[in-house]
């Protein structure tokens, strides 16, 4: 009981301290932060349900109005900013993610990270990320999916960087990779 | 580690943090269901008289604040404008902004111990229920405490790296913080089953994380 809640604590403390890595900038211009990766890694390290409680518990402080998420944004307002459906879509990134590396056991873990962390970073992510801009802008899906499209370059490195980051997690602390225990 | 409350003292910091919520909820409701352009005005004078009352430093924060959201302002101008409908395109963004100010204004005239008073209060009736409900307020200060340790430890390795290589430190820096972050949950998990475990409701940790 303890140790599930520290490890999300610190897993919510994680997604925060990857927000403030300086971002890598792509070709495009798009700015990339290392905050969904870490939303991505709460699942496949933790599993689905400890992991979700972390992004959960993290999206928890960014409300209370602690400035945690990436750009030093946070406070209710971002509720209901226009990529507030992308926050809504954390949680669920993280709880997909986790489901693929706990239960495909039979994939090795890089692979099954890396199909967890696009299924769940990207595809679960951007779902209601761009129902949550369609709403706000008052846009078609489409329309608001072409919005999105610029940031996909950054998140298909962050999917690999998940898969090769889980690995030598589960390399350096077995005992630790509570989603194949 | 900083909140977003503002230092500056205002009427709004002296009302109850639940009032300005529930205010705030309702308001968001209402705005996003005002279509006509003209109307819009109203939402918009409200939040605008809101910032006067609060004075210059939090308006001048709460502009800061509402950077993020330009390129949004721009996306929709200019699809508007394209489509000759430029009212309705000023109305999405009337309708976005003043949900966002209000909603910062909240967060701004908030201090974060009466935000976890509300979480706390929140939680008060599932307690009851005999849910441990001590762990949400003990998670909360441990994020509030981590979170600082880990960015150093990233800001330190990123040092580190910067010293050996002429290259930037990229995404290998990733592995070492979440190494820390798994390493940091073992030891506190192990010093806190020695003192006794988690505290069992969240009324006796009313004041945490101040």
């Amino acid at each position: 009981m303890e140790r599930n809640v520290v490890m999300i604590a610190l897993f919510a403390a994680l997604i925060a301290a990857l927000g403030l890595i300086p971002t890598i900038t792509l070709m495009s211009g798009v700015p990339i932060s290392a905050q969904s990766l870490g939303v991505m890694l709460c699942g496949t390290v933790l599993g689905a349900r400890k992991g979700a409680l972390a992004v959960l518990l993290f999206l928890l402080l960014v409300a209370l109005g602690l400035p945690l998420l990436s750009g030093g944004r946070g406070g209710l307002g971002v509720f209901v900013s226009p990529t507030a459906g992308f926050l809504v879509g954390f949680p669920i990134a993280a709880f997909v993610a986790g489901t693929i590396v706990e239960r495909f056991r039979a994939v090795p873990l890089t692979w099954a990270a890396m199909i967890g962390a696009f299924l769940g970073g990207v595809v679960a992510l951007y779902i209601p990320g761009i129902i949550g801009m369609a709403i706000t802008l008052d846009k078609s899906l489409s329309g608001a999916a072409a919005l999105a499209l610029p940031f996909l370059p950054g998140d298909a490195i962050k999917v690999v960087i998940a898969g090769l980051v889980t690995a030598a997690i589960a390399r350096a602390r077995p005992g630790s990779l509570l989603s194949r225990p | 580690m900083l909140a977003l409350t503002s230092p500056v003292d205002t009427v709004f910091h002296r009302l109850p943090a639940a009032l300005k919520l529930l205010v705030m909820a309702g308001f968001t409701v209402a705005v996003f269901r005002v279509e006509r352009p003209a109307v819009m005005l109203i939402p918009l004078a409200i939040v605008a008289a809101a910032y006067a009352i609060a004075g210059r430093a939090v308006l001048r924060q709460g502009a800061r604040a509402l950077r993020p959201l330009w390129p949004f302002v721009a996306v929709i101008l200019l699809w508007h404008g394209a489509t000759r409908d430029l009212a309705t395109g000023l109305a999405l963004t009337g309708r976005i902004l003043s949900a966002v100010a209000l909603a910062n204004l909240v967060t701004m005239t908030t201090r974060l111990d009466e935000m976890i008073g509300v979480v706390n209060g929140a939680l008060r009736p599932l307690e009851r229920l005999g849910v441990r409900t001590g762990a949400v307020g003990f998670a909360i200060a441990l994020v509030i405490r981590f979170t600082p340790v880990l960015i150093e430890k990233g800001r330190a390795l990123a040092e580190a790296w910067r010293a050996r290589s002429p290259r930037r430190p990229g995404w290998n820096i990733v592995i070492p913080v979440t190494l820390a972050a798994l390493d940091d949950a073992e030891y506190v998990a192990e010093a806190l089953r020695a003192r006794g475990g988690l505290p069992a409701g969240a009324t006796e940790r009313n004041r945490h994380g101040t």
